[in-house]
């Protein structure tokens, strides 16, 4: 007779009190028996947003991934668009890591065409989705109008854009809809998230539209009775007021 | 106040009464709440390693070196299966063991010298009672000449005294007891006083503060001026009791304290620390010189944006939950390793039978850089009506490096 | 090779809310407890602190806390004529995971189900006469009355801040005066409200309505639970459905009972170890215990004294579907009980767009609101509309996490320049009128395996037949323009109503309020559990959470499904440890 594996990492907490217990992911672990709850100094899962350096477009998929977004957020004169806040550099992390590769969604077969209420089932993880649809993308952008998407005037962009959203324009093997769909979705993800995982560059967004971030005590604002509060935004890693010196 | 009376009302049905135990007719029951009293559980466990209680092999790391605990169950060869009640007494009183070799003073002997031989043979039957264990001894780690026994009896001439404790015919019968037991059991000032080189306290710290693997022991002196002026007896006997007070929550090592030892004591002894500390006066710190403007307004900024979702924008806390900052013994320190430590770590609030509640405060570690919490440190030090001085972004940096080592 | 472990005397599958529940009461009666946890362990100081709690991709857009679909899914089609295809990542609803589930990230809106929710057969044929064709509707078997002191109980565990409309029959001014008779107040005052509830709050009253605060789970005051837990003040920070919440002002498992446990010599907790099947005795009459798995692959044979699934709903029916116990519902013959009245939640709104004012959505908890509940259950007359049942209607201020709340008014294109500056324009001064409507069996919706798509041990996924019926139509016709109504009456510029029409769409987020497929009753043929959440079939199996549920109430689960957690495990304790057997007879 044995026990599952017991990584006797966990370090009692004899007396309720002060240890310790690091458990780790692989196999199972045990709790309770009277260990009370495992704590230990500086532990804990801060956000990983991996590196600045990640990277999984190509130049061209680069620059045509920018121009989408810039029309899907555009640079209007009227506040930052998706180019001030740097969602590109966003997307192009998030497609390099496990969002990219679907790691956490169900990709086994078969694939089958759903109905407008099953969902996503493209067999390709949203990075592959993106790597076809802009293949088939600029292949439409030629034929129509011999230059790749990033070349075409906003006019034209946005007329694309609307055909892809309208259905009007189709892919195939790959749904153009489902494309644009999900690159809408992730470009406002990118606009609006917190500034660590690579967008919303200097909390633009968030300054543009009145979000004060990060922030987790507004007691003192809960009877604001309709008026504005003015507070600036705070990111993760936090705002340029945090330091004396620079 | 209400929110005490709430926990009492709410929880009196699992509180572990510590009935009078110190008349209890029985030698052993004296002595194991004896045994209590003086935490030498929370030493003579290996904690870190699932030790068996009493066994001893736990490491306590002193600035001479690391000395390994004794194991105190009745295991003929390893543990006090052949010591005498005498052999004993001497130990606890003179700090020489069975066969005379003297004691290292991280036994605290020096406040066990206040016993009777009464209470250390009641000790002494409360431990004969537990189940022998057999535990092979750890070589201590220390350097010449401290690695010498002999070493020790120079140490005990000039920092030593056996005393027994002198009732203050002029104080109250509850002052004297508290006396007793800070000073004697309880053993409060091995941490709480400050140290000389040799680590023998010093008199004119007497529960000041202290400075010991790089935690700063608060100022615990009660009277005016002292670090826990503002806390009333009531205060000082929920935090010894429940594990929580209004002002803060024991955490760590005095986390373990608690959990170990003053939870299971009697109200009126705890009490009667109480009306003891709240007697100790203090003289007023000098103002210390005002922080720059920079880095006050970069530490109310950083205290808003992070601490206030706890602690509260105006710092006031939750009482019982989350401390109030603004008058804390451990951020106003004269040794601010304490605060720093805490921040970048973090902290839980330790569990008691009371209170099984582990309230933490998160690792800022990852998300402050050294400046940063030296601003806020030194902002939170010099805020409202005390000044009590900056703290360096050096400072701040050593403490991270101490820590990424430990853990 | 499976491994066999020693006995303990209960063993329980998942341990979020209602594990949670189960297991303080039992281990509490000297019980050797292990709940079995297929997700990780959790914790608020490392796994959702005040320091990056706050991170809105992470959590709800990148999953941080819910099942992976990976690990497992669910097929969905809206009738049984369509191909059924997997959830490849989660939408309409968001099942928990790790130590906690979804009580971790829930809002904390804690109500009661009302009295007659509970007899919604008996009581509705009574009053309107048969039920239609179809309508699978059922009385639980056990009744409010008999639930109260559970759910009062759950209401002082959690801490729940509200204003009692009906303690023990005096209808009181300021709470809710359809509710249930309540034994006792709820143990905190009410959250403070904003700007939006306020302005709900006189237009619902100009109609003659009678708005309450919410129940919420988001503490008004710092305080301490019967179990000594500490449950510190509500920072109305805007980021408390699916997050974690930092500064532990959020009842959930963690802040609650489970510290109280982990001290208990009597309890084990193993993570990362994933229920393959429920194990039964040759003779089919007991459960003998469960085989797990954990991350190595390795497998387990637990044996138990009893065993409670404790899971989400889904997984509790498939489980019990893939362990074949019971009999499987067949939507063709009627017959069969588990997977049976699968039940949903029925949401419609009004969103309100103001000029001046500023509603400053940022400043929101996950239950701040104010309610109404003329429209709930059985508090108004039905006769002549052609449905039962009803929903509550309220206006919440959660949060204005800008990935997720930016609308717009009708009218604005979904993108561009014209969508950028809408945003921006209206992201601060909008609130929200909605409909919390319930959803009642019927026949055509259902849980069974999936017959093509497998998980990664290659078992079956559960099968989700589900699209919104009649009864649902014509209830969210009928309450939406009181919604409406509501919304024009809070002094704003302009109000959209978003109707629920069309089909039930598994991906845009509406709740996480799976019912039924292991529901209770009081006839074998009919239901999965009796009225003690036993398992009809195997005495010493037990069933918790909505599951049991035989159709769905206007109302948030949390609360009720904690309710009958503690009569059911008040029944194992007093009754069927003395005599171990069914609980009623068959």
């Amino acid at each position: 007779m044995s026990f599952p594996t017991r990584r006797k990492i966990l370090k009692s907490l004899l007396f309720g009190g002060t240890a310790i217990a690091a458990p780790s992911a692989v196999f199972g672990a045990i709790y309770g028996r009277g260990e009370g709850m495992p704590w230990e100094p500086l532990k804990g899962q801060p956000p990983y947003y991996g590196t600045q350096e990640d990277r999984f477009f190509t130049p061209d998929e680069r620059e045509a991934v920018a121009a989408i977004c810039a029309r899907l957020i555009p640079s209007d004169g009227d506040g930052p668009g998706a180019v001030e806040a740097d969602v590109i550099t966003f997307l192009d992390r998030q497609m390099a890591g496990f969002y990219g590769r679907g790691q956490h969604w169900y990709m086994k077969g078969p694939f089958l065409e759903g109905t407008a209420t099953q969902g996503y089932q493209s067999e390709h993880p949203p990075a592959e989705l993106y790597r076809h649809a802009l293949a088939e993308l600029d292949a439409y952008c030629r034929a129509q109008q011999e230059a790749g998407f990033a070349a075409l005037s906003a006019a034209q962009q946005d007329e694309i854009l609307k055909g892809m959203d309208d259905e009007e324009i189709t892919f195939d093997p790959v749904s153009a809809k489902a494309f644009f769909d999900l690159i809408l979705k992730n470009t406002i993800e990118g606009y609006f998230a917190d500034p660590i995982y690579g967008g919303n560059r200097d909390m633009v967004a968030w300054h543009y539209v009145g979000f004060p971030g990060t922030r987790y005590d507004y007691r003192d604002f809960v009877g604001h009775n309709g008026a504005r509060i003015d507070l600036p935004p705070v990111s993760l890693m936090g705002r340029p007021g945090w330091n004396s010196s620079e | 106040m209400k929110r005490l009376a709430l926990i009492t009302a709410l929880c009196g049905a699992s509180l572990v009464p510590a009935e009078a135990q110190e008349l209890a007719s029985s030698e052993v029951e004296r002595g194991r709440y004896l045994t209590q009293a003086g935490d030498c559980k929370a030493c003579h466990t290996d904690i870190d390693n699932d030790g068996i209680p009493f066994a001893g092999g736990r490491a306590l790391k002193t600035p001479f070196g690391t000395i390994y605990s004794a194991n105190l169950t009745p295991d003929d060869e390893t543990g006090l299966g052949r010591w005498s009640r005498e052999d004993f007494y001497n130990a606890l009183n003179e700090g020489i063991d069975d066969e005379g070799r003297h004691l290292y003073p991280a036994m605290p002997y020096p406040y066990f010298t206040l016993m009777t031989r009464q209470q250390t043979d009641a000790i002494f039957a409360y431990l004969q009672s537990l189940e022998p264990v057999h535990v092979e001894e750890e070589e201590n780690d220390l350097p010449f000449p401290l690695n010498i026994r002999m070493s020790v009896s120079g140490w005990k001439l000039l920092f030593f005294e056996d005393e027994e404790f002198v009732t203050d015919p002029d104080r109250s019968e509850a002052w004297n007891r508290g006396r007793f037991l800070v000073d004697g059991p309880l053993h409060c000032g091995g941490c709480h006083t400050g140290k000389n080189i040799l680590g023998a306290s010093k008199d004119d710290e007497y529960l000041r503060g202290g400075t010991l693997e790089n935690w700063f022991a608060p100022n615990i002196r009660g009277g005016e001026n002292g670090g826990i002026a503002h806390w009333s007896e009531d205060d000082i006997f929920e935090f010894l009791k429940y594990g929580r007070a209004k002002h803060t929550a024991p955490m760590q090592r005095m986390g373990e304290v608690v959990s170990i030892s003053t939870q299971f004591l009697e109200g009126k002894d705890l009490r009667s620390v109480a009306t003891y500390l709240k007697t100790l006066d203090d003289t007023a710190r000098a103002s210390e010189e005002a922080p720059e403007t920079a880095r006050m307004e970069a530490g109310e900024g950083l205290y808003f944006d992070n601490c206030a979702a706890c602690h509260v924008a105006d710092a006031s806390g939750v009482p019982y939950f989350f401390a109030p900052l603004s008058t804390s013994n451990k951020l106003h320190a004269k040794d601010p390793s304490t605060a720093i430590r805490v921040i970048l770590g973090g902290a839980r609030a330790q569990p008691t039978e009371t209170i099984p509640s582990m309230l933490a405060m998160p690792p800022f570690a990852w998300k402050l850089t050294d400046a940063q919490i030296a601003d806020l440190l030194t902002y939170l030090r010099n805020t409202g009506d005390r000044q009590s001085g900056a703290v360096s972004a050096e400072a701040v940096a050593e403490m991270r490096e101490y820590l990424a080592e430990e853990y | 090779m499976t491994k066999q472990l020693p006995k303990v005397d209960v063993v329980l599958v998942g341990f979020g809310w209602t594990g949670a529940i189960y297991a303080e009461k039992l281990t509490a009666a000297g019980m050797e407890v292990l709940a079995l946890e297929r997700g990780p362990w959790r914790d608020t100081p490392t796994d959702f602190a005040t320091t990056f709690a706050q991170d809105e991709l992470r959590y709800y857009w990148r999953h941080g806390m819910f099942q992976e679909a990976s690990q497992s899914t669910v097929t969905f089609r809206n009738n049984g004529a369509q191909t059924a295809l997997p959830m490849r990542h989660w939408g309409s609803f968001l099942p928990g995971n790790g130590v906690g589930g979804s009580g971790v990230h829930w809002n904390g809106q804690t109500y009661r189900f009302l009295p007659s929710d509970f007899v919604a057969k008996s009581h509705n044929e009574e009053r309107y006469g048969p039920l239609p064709e179809g309508m699978t509707v059922q009385d639980y078997g056990v009744t409010y009355d008999e639930l109260e002191p559970h759910f009062d109980y759950f209401e002082k565990i959690c801490g729940i801040s509200g204003t009692a409309g009906n303690l023990r029959g005096d209808i009181r001014e300021g709470g809710n005066p359809f509710e249930g008779p309540r034994s006792d107040d709820y143990p905190n005052p009410p959250m403070q409200m904003t700007f939006s509830q306020d302005r709900f709050e006189a237009s619902a009253r100009d109609m003659g309505l009678n708005p309450f605060p919410v129940p919420s789970a988001n503490m008004s005051r710092a305080y301490v639970n019967p179990l000594g837990m500490q449950l510190a003040p509500c920072t109305y920070c805007g980021f408390c459905e699916k997050h974690g919440c930092g500064n532990y002002s959020k009842s959930s498992p963690q802040t609650t009972i489970i510290p109280v446990l982990m001290k208990r010599e009597n309890f084990t907790l193993r993570t990362d170890s994933e229920v393959l099947s429920v194990e039964k005795s040759p003779d089919d009459t007991r459960t003998t215990g469960v085989t797990y798995v954990d991350t190595s692959g390795e497998e387990f044979f637990q044996p138990a004294e009893v065993v409670v699934l404790c899971a989400y709903p889904l997984e509790n029916a498939r489980l019990m579907l893939l362990s074949d116990i019971g009999t499987p519902y067949d939507p063709q013959t009627g017959e069969g009980v588990v997977g049976k009245n699968y039940c949903y939640q029925v949401m419609s709104g009004a969103t309100v767009f103001y000029d001046e004012e500023y509603t400053n959505g940022f400043v929101g908890a996950g239950a701040l609101g104010m309610a109404v509940d003329e429209y709930n259950g059985d508090n108004f007359d039905h006769s002549g509309l052609g449905f039962i049942g009803g929903g509550y209607i309220a206006c919440y201020t959660t949060n204005a996490r800008p990935i997720e709340s930016h609308p717009v008014p009708e009218g604005v294109p979904g993108w561009g320049s014209e969508w950028k500056q809408s945003v921006r324009a209206n992201f601060l001064k909008t609130t929200n009128v909605g409909v919390h409507g319930a959803s009642m069996a019927h026949r055509s919706n259902y849980l069974d395996l999936d017959p093509t798509y497998t998980d990664r041990h290659g078992r079956p996924l559960l099968r989700m037949t589900y699209d919104f019926t009649l009864n649902d139509r014509r209830l969210t016709a009928h309450l939406t323009p009181v919604a409406e109504e509501i919304a024009r009456g809070m002094g704003g510029r302009e109000v959209n109503v978003a109707e629920r029409k069309g089909s039930y769409d598994s991906m845009p987020y509406q709740t996480t309020h799976n019912t039924g497929g292991t529901i209770m009753g009081t006839d074998p043929q009919m239901s999965v559990c009796n009225r003690y959440c036993q398992s009809w079939d195997l005495h010493n199996l037990f069933v918790a959470g909505a599951g049991l549920f035989p159709q769905n109430a206007g109302y948030n689960p949390t609360g009720t499904v904690a309710a009958l957690a503690y009569w059911s495990v008040a029944a194992i304790i007093d009754q069927y440890m003395a005599d171990p057997g069914p609980l009623v007879q068959a």
